[in-house]
């Protein structure tokens, strides 16, 4: 598998993704800057990281979402190419209609930052195919605007494709309808705020994160 | 010329801040206090002539998310 990582300036989750993408698919991913136009040939698989980008200037995302390499991230997310963003990278996707809804503040307004429950919904997906649906997984949350908002409409959409991938099985944030990760209607985009590249070695106190990646490499291999 | 952009939150969504700004002030003894929204007021300096499509079209493009925000343009003229 071929990976990128987005790198945005206040990017700060970029190595641990890098470092679990590595382990797992046996190669580092390309680090490409905001700035550059073009991803790296033949890349089969991009990961947008969690962080601060910009930030959090005007909304989590904002900025990033209109950065230069963002057009290319765009036209192969269309093409099929799989894409994730992981807690700022999932606000990237949604500022950049990659994905529906919004994420706003949390409801408690502090910003949560722990390990957490979390209800495999669809194992059907490109990175969810190594967990069985109903599984409960723990992943790490940080972040202070990881509030799911979406429409009645777009929530009922959701939830009637099977676009929910993941949702809190304990109150987090106060999502909607407890959403903690989506997909787009075509599945090769899933936007999540738990971090998955943070549970992916024994040390981290948990590997329920390598799963999403070895699956995901199974899926594009 | 000059113009403002408000940014409001549609009606209906959550405003978890303005909801703690509304118990602050209540804290305070404020009482009569029904409702609490924040938002964000953008000052953008302009080339003379700039239209209003050009204005709306930076709204929609980068300064609200219109998915849960509002906006409203307000033209200063230069005295």
């Amino acid at each position: 598998m071929k990976s990128a990582v987005i790198v945005f300036p206040g990017s700060n989750c970029d190595r641990d993704i890098a470092v679990a993408l590595a382990q797992v698919t046996g190669r580092a991913p390309a680090m490409v800057w905001h700035r550059d136009r073009e991803l790296p040939v033949g890349t089969d698989f991009i990961a947008l990281p969690g962080g601060f980008s910009y930030g959090d200037y005007l909304r989590s995302g904002a900025m990033a979402a209109r950065a230069p390499i963002m057009h290319a991230v765009t036209e192969a997310a269309i093409r099929g190419v799989p894409v994730i963003g992981i807690c700022n990278g999932f606000q990237v996707l949604t500022e950049a209609g990659l994905l529906p809804g919004a994420l706003m503040r949390n409801a408690g307004l502090a910003f949560v930052c722990r390990p957490v429950a979390l209800t495999v919904d669809n194992s059907q997906s490109l990175f969810t195919a190594a967990y069985q649906t109903g599984e409960t997984i723990r992943f790490p949350v940080a972040h202070h605007d990881g509030n799911y908002q979406a429409d009645e409409g777009t929530l009922d959409r959701l939830e009637g494709e099977g676009r929910v991938a993941f949702r809190y099985a304990e109150p987090v944030n106060g999502s909607a309808r407890s959403i903690a990760g989506i997909l787009n209607d075509a599945g090769n985009v899933l936007g999540l705020m738990p971090h998955p590249e943070r549970a992916i070695e024994p040390a981290h106190g948990g590997c329920d994160g390598r799963r999403l990646f070895e699956g995901l490499l199974e899926a594009v291999a | 010329m000059k113009a403002r952009v408000f940014i409001t939150l549609k009606p209906g969504v959550l405003d978890p801040q303005g909801k703690a700004i509304h118990h602050a002030l209540e804290g305070l003894g404020f009482d009569g206090v029904h409702d609490v929204r924040a938002g964000k007021l953008i000052e953008l300096d302009l080339a003379d002539g700039t239209s209003d499509a050009d204005i709306e079209s930076m709204c929609r493009k980068l300064l609200a998310n219109t998915v849960i925000e509002n906006f409203r343009i307000e033209r200063m003229e230069t005295t």
